[in-house]
């Protein structure tokens, strides 16, 4: 199993592996309490024309942001210009550099286009952001992104919002593997037990946001995914055994009652 | 004079301003990006920015998303 380092993106310390979506949440109340809950440094954004019928949008005025890393995503671009024009009014919005880059024009898988999101890589490194890529579990992208400068790789588990867990896990242990940056599993990931295979899997954090936002009770789903990530992390830090395909006893093979001499 | 502001067509005083603007949309200039024919604004000088005939302003904010 991979070596545990402190996690760090672009230099920067996070206590927390688990990174938390804001989207998608019954109330800005709800959605304030759950990423208390969640234990999270880090809280993803979108970008939205402003509704002049309702234009202090209340969602995010719920939310501590000197608690919180932000980081906007480009979600609703369909190319890399469109990726590296709301990154570049995420940061005149924020202060921040950092963006998580989304380029998923197909509406019905949401699948990131690896062209242009290798496209948008380049410029953006190029304008001094701090580039965290969204892209299929694609091993040899993952490397070709770092290569470009990205501070993490975030490669999917599964379609967004699917919370079907860990469908792509055999190219997340290539990418892992092959790593030379920081790599968090974003998307999919259903049940505490997805998040807490992927940081056991070797990853280095998990984005949720789905899965907490429309459980039932999002603020004990956040807290489990906390507790799941932190168990995982813990796990990795006690060395666990191998698997072995046959036994290997767990009580004495001798001294048994009714043994002949 | 007419405006386009989120793609929508607006009529406003010939010579506004984008801070004049925004306080008449009622939207508060912290945490909103606005990109004024194609260009970001920086939200130190949106007092220094005068709007003219046809200008199209994209008025953006955050809002929650994975």
């Amino acid at each position: 199993m991979k070596a545990l380092e402190p996690l760090r993106i672009n230099g920067r310390p996070f206590a927390s592996r688990l990174f938390v979506g804001t989207g998608k949440f019954s109330s800005p109340q709800v959605m304030a309490e759950a990423v208390t809950a969640s234990g999270t440094e880090l809280v993803t954004v979108a970008l939205r024309r402003v509704d002049f019928q309702a234009p202090a949008d209340r969602t995010l005025s719920s939310l501590d942001f000197s608690r919180y890393h932000l980081l906007p995503n480009t979600s609703g671009a369909r190319d890399a210009a469109e990726a590296v024009r709301i990154a570049r009014l995420s940061q005149a919005a924020s202060g921040t550099n950092w963006i998580k880059l989304e380029v998923t024009p197909d509406p019905n898988y949401l699948l990131p286009d690896p062209v242009e999101t290798l496209s948008a890589a380049q410029q953006l490194v190029e304008l001094g952001f701090v580039v965290l890529p969204y892209i299929n579990a694609d091993p040899v992208l993952a490397r070709r992104l770092a290569d470009v400068g990205c501070a993490t790789v975030m490669p999917l588990a599964a379609p967004i919002g699917s919370n079907r867990g860990l469908l792509t896990r055999d190219q997340l242990r290539i990418i892992i593997d092959q790593a030379t940056v920081p790599v968090v599993v974003d998307a999919g990931l259903g049940m505490p037990s997805h998040a807490a295979e992927a940081i056991e899997l070797g990853a280095d954090a998990v984005l949720v946001n789905t899965a907490i936002a429309i459980a039932d009770d999002p603020v004990r789903m956040a807290r489990a995914f906390k507790s799941a990530v932190e168990a995982a992390e813990l796990a990795r830090l006690a060395g666990p055994g191998h698997q072995s395909h046959q036994a290997r006893a767990s009580s004495p093979l001798t001294g048994f009652l009714g043994d002949e001499a | 004079m007419h405006i386009i502001v989120n793609g929508d067509r607006m009529e406003v005083e010939p010579t506004l301003t984008l801070v004049a603007l925004l306080a008449q949309l009622g939207v508060s200039a912290s945490r909103v990006a606005i990109e004024h024919n194609g260009k970001v604004i920086e939200p130190d000088i949106l007092d220094s920015v005068t709007l003219g005939p046809s200008d199209q302003l994209e008025l953006v904010h955050f809002v929650g998303g994975g």
